[in-house]
Parts: C-alpha cells; sequence; structure tokens
C-alpha cells in the first residue's frame, strides 16, 4: 500500500473506533445525567423502594458488571478478533439506550418500568466494559511504531466528548422544548437518538476489516486458547495486570472522575450554580481541554508515558484543594462586586403541612443585578401552632447565576482539572496496549482499566459523601479520596512503572 | 532503587488487610445508623456491593505487594517474550 493509501486507510479505522466509542460514553452518560427525571418519571413515588433500584442501577452497573463486562468481552475479543466484539458491545449498549427511550412511566406499567430499566442499564454497564479495550486495542494493532500515543489518543477524547455530547443535547433539548416538556416526554428524546448515531456507527464499523496483528495470529494459530487463565493466572502477565491497575488506571480513574464528574457536582450542589450555568462550564472547560488529549498522546510517543501521566496526578494532589475552594468562595454572593441590585421579584410563598398544625414556609425571591448575576433567596420557617416553640429559620442562597468575571474563572478552573485528565488519560491506552501480548491483549488490558475507572474512579461521589458524613469535615473534606488514591498511585507508578515503550508491540 | 521497590512491598501487604478492615467498619456504622427498614436494606446493599468488589482489590494489593518483595518489579519485561 502506498503512503497516501495507508494514511488514509489508518484515518478510517481511528474514525470509526472513536466514533463508536464516542456513542458508548454518550449512551452511558445519559442515564447518569437525566437520573433524577427517569427517577420521576419510571420509579416509584416511594423515596425507600426508588434508592432501592437506584443504588442496583448505578452500583451494579458501575462497579460489578462493568469490570465483569471487561472480562467477558475481553475473553471474546482475544478468542474471535477486536472487529466482532466491539460491533457486538455497540449493538448492546445503543439498543439498550434507545429500549430506555421507550419504556412506559411508572404509573402506566407499574414495578415492570424501574425492573427494565434496571436490565438495561446492566446491559449498557455490560457493554461498556467491553467496548473500549476493544477499540484501543484495535487501533493501537494499526498504529505505526512510534505513533501509537498519537492514534490511540483519538480513543481517549471519546469519553469527554460523549459527556459533552450528553450534556450538549441534553440543555439543547431542554432548552428547545421548555423544562416543563423535558421533564414530561422530552427526556426520551436523548434516548431514542442514540439508535440513528448507533446505526451509523455499525455501518461505518461492519466495512472494517479486522486487527492486522490478531489476522495474523489467527492465520498462524497462535491465539489463546484460555485468555483469561493466561491473563490472571500466569505471574508474568498477571502482575503487568497489577502495576497497570494500582500505578495508572487507579490514579487515572480519580483524576478523571474528579476533573469532570465531581467538578460538576461540587459546582451545582455545593456551590447552588443555576443548573444550566454549572453545565455551561463544564462545556467550555470540556471544549478548551478536549484537543490536549491527542498533544499529549503524541508528546508521549517522543518523551515515553510514565512521566506525563503522574505529572497529571501529582498536579491534581497539589492543586485540588486550592481550586475547590476558590469555587467556593467565588460562589459566595456577598462577595460579587455589582451591588446595583436591578430587580427583586415578589416573593413566592410555599407552605407544605407537616402535620395537622405545624408547617413550613418556604418564601423565594429572584435577585437579579445590572452585570447579569442573579441569585433566589430562599427563607425556609418552620411555624408551630404552640406558640412557646420557637419558629425554625434557614436561608438558602441557589440558583446562582454567575457575574461574567466569575464565570470565566469557573471555566478556568474546570478547564485546568480536564487538562490534567488529558494528561493522565491522554498516553494510557498507548500505555496498556504495550504492557500485554497480543493474543491476550484485550482481556489483559480492559480489567485494570475498568476497575481503575469504574471502580476507583466510580466511587469518587459515594466515597467523598461519606468522608463528608465524618465529624468535623468540610465541604472540600471528600476531595482526600481523590486526593489519597491519586498519591498512592502516583508512588506506585513513580517507583515501579518503566518509561520505556515497547516499540514492537506485534508479539 | 530495587531495594526500595522491596521494602515498599511490606508496605502494600500491609495497606491491603487494613483498608478491608476499614471498610467493613464503616460498612458496620452506616448499615447500624441507617433507618429500620428499606433504608437499611438499601446501605447493606451498598455496602454489600462495596466489600464484594473490593476484597479481590484489596487481595490484588497483597499480591502486588509479595511480588515487589520478591523482587518481581526489579526489571520489567521490555517484550512480551520476557512475560
Amino acid at each position: 500500500m502506498n503512503q497516501p493509501n495507508q494514511q488514509n486507510s489508518i484515518f478510517k479505522v481511528i474514525g470509526a473506533s472513536s466514533l463508536g466509542t464516542l456513542i458508548e460514553w454518550y449512551d452511558f452518560y445519559i442515564f447518569g445525567s437525566l437520573a433524577t427525571i427517569i427517577g420521576a418519571q419510571l420509579f416509584p413515588a416511594d423515596a425507600g423502594a426508588s434508592a432501592l433500584i437506584n443504588t442496583l442501577a448505578i452500583f451494579a452497573a458501575g462497579f460489578i458488571v462493568r469490570p465483569f463486562g471487561a472480562l467477558v468481552f475481553g475473553r471474546l475479543g482475544d478468542l474471535i478478533g477486536r472487529k466482532y466484539t466491539f460491533l457486538l458491545t455497540l449493538v448492546l449498549m445503543g439498543g439498550s439506550t434507545f429500549l430506555i427511550g421507550l419504556i412506559p412511566s411508572y404509573s402506566s406499567i407499574g414495578y415492570a418500568a424501574p425492573i427494565l430499566v434496571l436490565i438495561l442499564r446492566l446491559v449498557q454497564g455490560l457493554a461498556l466494559g467491553g467496548e473500549y479495550g476493544g477499540a484501543a486495542t484495535y487501533v493501537a494493532e494499526h498504529a505505526p511504531k512510534g505513533k501509537r500515543g498519537f492514534f490511540t489518543s483519538w480513543i481517549q477524547t471519546t469519553a469527554t466528548l460523549g459527556l459533552f455530547l450528553s450534556l450538549g443535547i441534553i440543555v439543547l433539548a431542554k432548552n428547545i422544548i421548555g423544562a416543563e416538556a423535558f421533564a414530561d416526554w422530552g427526556w426520551r428524546i436523548p434516548f431514542l437518538l442514540s439508535i440513528v448515531l448507533v446505526g451509523v456507527s455499525i455501518y461505518i464499523r461492519l466495512k472494517m476489516h479486522e486487527s492486522p496483528m490478531f489476522t495474523k495470529l489467527k492465520t498462524e494459530g497462535n491465539i489463546s486458547k484460555n485468555p483469561l487463565k493466561e491473563s490472571f493466572n500466569k505471574k508474568g502477565n498477571f502482575k503487568m495486570v497489577l502495576i497497570a491497575l494500582f500505578g495508572a488506571t487507579m490514579g487515572q480513574g480519580v483524576i478523571w472522575y474528579t476533573g469532570q464528574f465531581y467538578a460538576q457536582s461540587f459546582i451545582e450542589n455545593t456551590c447552588k450554580i443555576d443548573f444550566n450555568d454549572s453545565r455551561y462550564i463544564l462545556l467550555w472547560g470540556i471544549a478548551f481541554a478536549t484537543p490536549f488529549f491527542v498533544i499529549f498522546g503524541a508528546w508521549s510517543d517522543k518523551v515515553g508515558r510514565k512521566w506525563i501521566m503522574l505529572t497529571g496526578m501529582l498536579l491534581g494532589i497539589i492543586f485540588y484543594r486550592p481550586i475547590y475552594q476558590t469555587f467556593l468562595d467565588k460562589s459566595d454572593v456577598t462577595t460579587w462586586t455589582d451591588k446595583n441590585i436591578l430587580k427583586e421579584e415578589a416573593p413566592v410563598v410555599t407552605r407544605f403541612a407537616i402535620n395537622d398544625v405545624d408547617s413550613i414556609v418556604s418564601s423565594s425571591v429572584k435577585v437579579s443585578f445590572a452585570n447579569g448575576s442573579s441569585y433566589n433567596k430562599v427563607n425556609i420557617d418552620t411555624v408551630y401552632a404552640n406558640p412557646t416553640k420557637m419558629i425554625g429559620h434557614a436561608q438558602v442562597i441557589k440558583d446562582k447565576v454567575l457575574p461574567t468575571s466569575t464565570f470565566w474563572v469557573y471555566v478556568g478552573l474546570v478547564f485546568f482539572q480536564i487538562l490534567l485528565v488529558t494528561m493522565v488519560y491522554g498516553p494510557i491506552a498507548a500505555f496498556l496496549v504495550e504492557l500485554f501480548p497480543t493474543k491476550i491483549r484485550y482481556t489483559s488490558m480492559s480489567l485494570p482499566y475498568h476497575v481503575g475507572n469504574g471502580v476507583f474512579g466510580g466511587l469518587v461521589p459515594f466515597v467523598a459523601t461519606l468522608i463528608a458524613s465524618f465529624a468535623g469535615s468540610t465541604p472540600l473534606s471528600g476531595l482526600w479520596y481523590p486526593i489519597g488514591i491519586a498519591a498512592l498511585s502516583f508512588i506506585i507508578g513513580a517507583v515501579y512503572l518503566s518509561n520505556k515503550a515497547d516499540e514492537n508491540v506485534n508479539d | 532503587m530495587n531495594e526500595l521497590k522491596k521494602y515498599l512491598g511490606i508496605v502494600w501487604i500491609a495497606l491491603g488487610p487494613l483498608a478491608m478492615v476499614f471498610m467493613a467498619w464503616q460498612a458496620w456504622d452506616k448499615i447500624s445508623i441507617a433507618k429500620p427498614g428499606i433504608d437499611t436494606t438499601n446501605t447493606a446493599l451498598q455496602w454489600g456491593i462495596i466489600l464484594l468488589i473490593f476484597i479481590p482489590i484489596a487481595i490484588g494489593l497483597v499480591i502486588f505487594g509479595k511480588y515487589a518483595l520478591a523482587g518481581e518489579y526489579d526489571k520489567l519485561p521490555e517484550s512480551s517474550e520476557e512475560i
């Protein structure tokens, strides 16, 4: 094959693989982003039962099924080939996402609705566990020597772009049809849209050929007979699986989840920034930072993978607390410089009965400033019929729309966190591919990746909330989990990992 | 550096069981303070899943420490033939 054709072919490989993986991430994230609305529509009103199903959907899908999917599809990919395996994961993911969009509400079919959601969410987790390893392996096995980091870095952009796409489509749909219609039926749009995206991706992937390295192995009859046994029962390989997990993917997972999910959740729930504003901040941060996946991936071909990834972890360890402290300080409305109140709307008063005689009175006032910023001041009073009981009072400032300069400070800080994500995540596919031999590569790299990301990364919100429940904790205490895990991974990586890349992955 | 790798192996061997004891203690604490009924079931389910997934990871950390102590990471393989 001549040079331009070869070039053309590798970009087709990258495009086809990345598009499918991007859509898989999109499918996985829209569920998380719309969990509250799905809960209201498809789950019982009984808070306890609803929480139980939610726990299963979130915990089981992320922590058990995802690594399990890595084993199931990794094994399949090493036995029958990369192409058909990651086609299968795409069909499973797209099909289950589309079907979630079709599930009738709880009021129509009762408990069948949450049970169907749960089953389909588990299928999503399973498919996600199999997709990434396949795409990364497939691209890496097409990449020429010295460009593996650059080529696989395109796959690395897909997780963040999938999040970007999911947030973008949700915000767009909500703005077009209105919040009320979106909560009623419009939330189904992002799910149903998935079938179109998946259809296009399947069509493109079907036209692709099997990985040349796998084809060679198959022709020579050197395919592994038992990839699971060879990956985890053979000391020489298992020790590499362990070092990949503890020295790289564990730290990478927490940096990834903190920079994107925890940041958004903190801005929205702790700083009480408006729903749309908090998403716009993340969208801008992602848009500015995404090219750096490719930059760091390509750079890792020249200087090695190890220190780029570890520097990303180290910067997270050093800067997370100052960054989140700045988020908190800048969200304090008393520090906003514009004191020219443009408009203070009439209070909206709501009364909720606690019992026959006592009640909670909530009074909400929207305050707007000349520079475009605003917030809702909510006074909550507990009113008792018994005059000897004290009236309970609390004030919450929420739905804050930030002044423009503060908004961009937030964007800058989120950008910096996603930059760290690009440092740890950009080179990691090439790093994992180079650790393992072709015949068990899909299985061996998928498990540490999904344990690092699905378990250590996925637990960031849960453990952060757990730490926040300890006596004497502050809003920043939850950060000790990602800082601690990243520090542990940094030490293990710095001491045990080699910066030398395996030039030849054709073995 | 190889000496450091070996000594740190002892830390990883100790860290695995310590992390499990801490998790189990937290699980017990959180389940015991949950409201009786579905809240307790939910908390127990969450922690059950976490313990289930963390036990093999903690065992993995101990094995990693054991390998480090035995000098398995003194020289990493540079090609697949060495694995």
